[in-house]
């Protein structure tokens, strides 16, 4: 049990900071939208409108960790089965 | 007395010439592309949004453009943070409390300092500025740029001219009542606000 724990932690931790890596890396707030910008030719003027994506940030990451942490805390507080003596 | 009524006469016919000169511009974009951005400098990363609702009339004489008054109006529901938990705080009551003020307005009572080269116009826009239900009269830089016919290109079967305005000023967060309590070393005071919009006169 002990050892699922943190084998959990280690996973979520991992998780996280990959789907962090691969979504862009953006150091700033986790986002659910982004801007997208268009040109109007005519205008001049630049259009925006937001295309539905989840972009992680250090938010997303911190939650990662601080839950990682929750599970290895836990984990000091499970007792390892007795081994039978020998 | 005949030199009188003469003058008078002369005087309202320059008169309605002029207003026959001046046309009116709807802003309500059916492209969709006007906009207002806004930029708020935070510790970790700017603050970005933008509002597309954006409705409101100018009146404008491309042989007079110093004349130009007009009235622009944001719906404050539009307003849009890419953060969702940012864009909840944005529109409540502590921030911009959009359901007791659905409307950010500017209405421009004159332009000074008036420049025009070609199509397009540079001045100083003197108006009111309302924010959550908050009036000031500010003067911001604007740019106007008169696009004779050119509505057909944006709009098939329409047609008309285009009157682009472009403006970009601060305004004090706190002056404006939006969260002053909120700390200046976690959200600026300054709100850099940029407006890029069209507006369309239509003929038959």
């Amino acid at each position: 049990m002990k050892r699922t724990l943190r084998r959990m932690a280690l996973i979520i931790v991992v998780a996280a900071i990959a789907l962090w890596l691969v979504l862009g890396a953006n150091r700033g707030w986790t986002k659910t939208s982004v801007a997208v910008v268009t040109l109007d030719e005519v205008t001049g003027l630049e259009g925006r409108t937001y295309k539905k994506r989840f972009v992680p940030g250090v938010d997303f990451l911190a939650v990662a960790v601080a839950g990682a942490g929750v599970l290895a805390g836990l984990s000091m507080f499970v007792r390892n089965r007795k081994q039978p003596e020998t | 007395m005949k030199t009188t009524i003469y003058t008078l006469i002369a005087m309202l016919a320059v008169s309605a010439g002029a207003q026959a000169a001046s046309q009116n511009f709807d802003f309500k974009d059916p492209k969709g592309v006007n906009n207002a951005v806004f930029k708020l400098d935070a510790p970790l990363e700017a603050i970005n949004g933008s509002a597309n609702g954006i409705s409101g009339t100018v009146e404008f004489d491309p042989q007079n453009p110093a004349s130009t008054k007009g009235r622009i109006v944001v719906a404050a529901s539009s307003l849009h943070v890419p953060n969702p938990t940012m864009k909840q705080h944005l529109q409540s009551d502590q921030w911009m409390d959009v359901s007791k003020f659905p409307e950010i307005t500017f209405d421009a009572k004159e332009l000074k300092n008036v420049k025009t080269s070609g199509d397009i116009t540079t001045a100083e826009a003197t108006g009111t500025l309302t924010i959550r239900g908050v009036a000031k009269e500010v003067t911001v830089p604007v740019k106007l740029t008169y696009l004779k016919d050119k509505l057909g290109l944006r709009v098939p079967n329409q047609k008309g001219d285009l009157l682009v305005v472009r403006a970009s000023f601060p305004i004090s967060r706190k002056e404006f009542g939006i969260n002053p309590k909120a700390p200046e070393d976690k959200v600026s005071d300054t709100i850099e606000l940029t407006l890029s919009i069209a507006g369309a006169s239509r003929r038959s």
